[in-house]
């Protein structure tokens, strides 16, 4: 399989990442290059295998549902870009 | 006074341990030694006042003999990890001036027992390379250049600068991450060891995410035996965690020195590449015949799944990576870019912040997720990565303890020499290491030789799921065999 510039346009923009126009040819060739040396995997018999979830084989560990941390609102937000109030600013989002 | 730089890490320890130095005196050493390396670039950040004040107090605490089992000893930490009011990048523009208000549990343990910390050492961009030179703060230079010549070369990556320094004296000892072959591999081009310890066996926690299950801390150190130390202490449950293993952590230096004989070793046909380099044969041949004459029983193994490993992980580990790198938007820490509305202030942001290769990798693991494409390539890679994982099984259920392979396909290269369009040529670095990821082994890299132009050549050992007791006992017989190996320095 291959992506074309629209697919290249529409997968930046799912990723959240903004492509100039003069971009696109050259990621289009990066992202073909990598799918075509991944596309060897087809050769693989894989009827009946299961698909890895855990390498270590182990029981997921849980722990208490309880509160065990709070209070360092002032860490939370040291290093955002802008906050008010302990809260992170953002562009407005609700017209 | 000999050069303390030039100490070993267990050396140092004793060194302190009879008073013959102190840390203050050991730290400032390789302080200096940073300041007149710095052409290598192997720091990004370097830590004098802290690194001071650690080494007296580790100082004070040797006084009362509590200097526990890293008491005093300077060490160098990648920028990957978290360390508590001290700059943390990753190497990416993304992060900015990010100052976590945690440490990483890895660290910890290291401060724990009494380590100092000298610095944060350079790395590829959120450890996605095998060069180091995809780092915002640009590449590292390896310590290693080729005979008569003063071409600057890479140290590999992604853990390059952790590789550089530590071979180039500006540490005893450092950190390092291996998702792919990050510790193995600039191990090898640096001639010195390095290993990825099993999945599970040290936390993750405070340690910037790439591809969560592959993933793996590990030490750098300039022999086996400093390398045993480090994991030591590095290893060990973590409850903040999940995939942190409850399971008690061995006394791995007891395990250097330790007979090696009658251990079945595999060397497995699949490795052995079309058009590999006569030096990279030979060498192997000759790690053989090292264990051989210490005892071992080599025996030759197969491992079918190996050539899908590689591709494989260049599905898994993007997609894990696209969705791990989704929380850089500008929003809660790092870098920020306007734009008219939130999407193109995430949009913006992003662009602004992730490198080429990054950006890269973000969007082809968003595109092998997205809708339609999942079944067809995630969900195969991982069908896939349970039979490479099999293929190791089946050999270790045959008896098999460890399994002999080379750590690179070449020598380490110039600086900008793989830089063609074409990605997946730098991709194939990881060859021989990619596989033990995605079966969650342990796999240690030793210097064993050299190539003709002079330069460390390293092999791999991949053991069985937490035995890495037999990695240390089988990499010191490599290390008694082949020797230490030091790079001039022509920077001083």
């Amino acid at each position: 399989m291959s992506v074309d510039a629209a697919t290249v346009r529409r997968i930046a923009h799912l990723a959240r990442i903004a492509v100039t126009d003069a971009e696109v040819p050259h990621l289009q060739g990066e992202l073909n290059a990598m799918l075509a040396f991944v596309e060897q995997l087809s050769e693989v018999n894989v009827d009946g295998v299961e698909p890895m979830t855990s390498v270590t084989p182990m029981e997921m560990k849980k722990r208490a549902d309880i509160v065990d941390d709070g209070n360092i609102a002032d860490d939370v937000v040291a290093n955002a870009p802008a906050t008010e109030d302990h809260f992170f600013l953002v562009p407005k989002v609700v017209e | 006074m000999t050069d303390l730089t030039s100490l070993t890490l267990a050396e140092a320890r004793d060194g302190l341990a009879t008073k013959s130095f102190t840390s203050v005196e050991l730290t400032d050493a390789h302080l200096q030694a940073m300041e007149r390396a710095r052409v290598l670039n192997a720091y990004v950040l370097e830590t004098p006042e802290q690194a001071r004040a650690m080494a007296r107090a580790a100082d004070d605490k040797i006084a009362k003999g509590e200097g526990g089992p890293l008491g005093g000893i300077p060490l160098g930490i990648k920028d990957l990890f978290a360390t508590k009011g001290v700059r943390t990048t990753a190497c990416s523009k993304i992060l900015d001036d990010f100052k976590p208000t945690y440490e990483s549990t890895v660290t910890s343990q290291l401060w724990r027992d009494g380590a100092v910390l000298l610095g944060k050492l350079n790395n590829d961009e959120f450890a996605m390379g095998s060069s180091n030179e995809t780092s915002c703060f640009g590449p590292v230079v390896n310590p290693w250049r080729r005979n008569g010549s003063d071409t600057k070369l890479v140290p590999g990556g992604s853990s390059g600068g952790s590789a550089s320094a530590v071979a180039a004296g500006l540490c005893l000892g450092a950190t390092g991450t291996d998702t792919g072959g990050s510790i193995r591999q600039p191990a090898a081009f640096a001639g010195i060891v390095g290993i990825k310890p099993t999945y599970g066996r040290c936390s993750r926690w405070g340690v910037v995410a790439f591809a969560s299950s592959l993933d793996q801390a590990g030490p750098f150190a300039r022999t086996v035996r400093d390398s045993a130390i480090l994991l030591r202490s590095m290893a060990g449950h973590d409850p903040k965690d999940t995939t942190s293993v409850n399971r008690e952590v061995p006394d791995y230096e007891a395990a250097v020195g330790r007979s090696i004989k009658g251990l079945k070793i595999g060397i497995p046909k699949e490795y052995r590449l079309d058009g590999m380099p006569a030096e990279i044969e030979k060498l192997w041949t000759q790690g053989a015949e090292w264990l051989k004459a210490a005892g071992a029983e080599l025996v030759e193994v197969s491992l079918p799944h190996t050539k899908y490993a590689l591709p494989a992980y260049y599905i898994v580990a993007p997609a894990e990576a696209s969705s791990n790198l989704a929380r850089y938007d500008g929003v809660r820490y790092g870098a920020r870019v306007p734009g008219n509305n939130i999407v193109e202030m995430y949009e913006n942001t992003r662009a602004a912040g992730f490198g080429a290769e990054v950006r890269r990798r973000v969007m082809i693991g968003t595109y092998v997720l997205s809708a339609g494409y999942y079944d067809a390539y995630y969900l195969r890679a991982q069908k896939v990565r349970t039979l490479i994982k099999k293929d190791f099984e089946d050999c270790f259920a045959n008896g098999v303890h460890a399994i002999l392979t080379p750590a690179t396909p070449s020598a380490a290269f110039g600086i900008g020499e793989k830089a063609g369009a074409d990605p997946v040529e730098m991709y194939l670095n990881d060859i021989f290491t990619v596989t033990v990821n995605m079966a969650g082994l342990p796999g240690i890299a030793v210097p064993a030789g050299k190539d003709a132009q002079g330069l460390p050549l390293g092999l791999q050992l991949i053991g069985r799921p937490f035995d890495e007791e037999t990695l240390f006992s089988a990499g010191e017989v490599i290390e008694q065999a082949a020797g230490r190996f030091t790079p001039a320095k022509w920077w001083e």
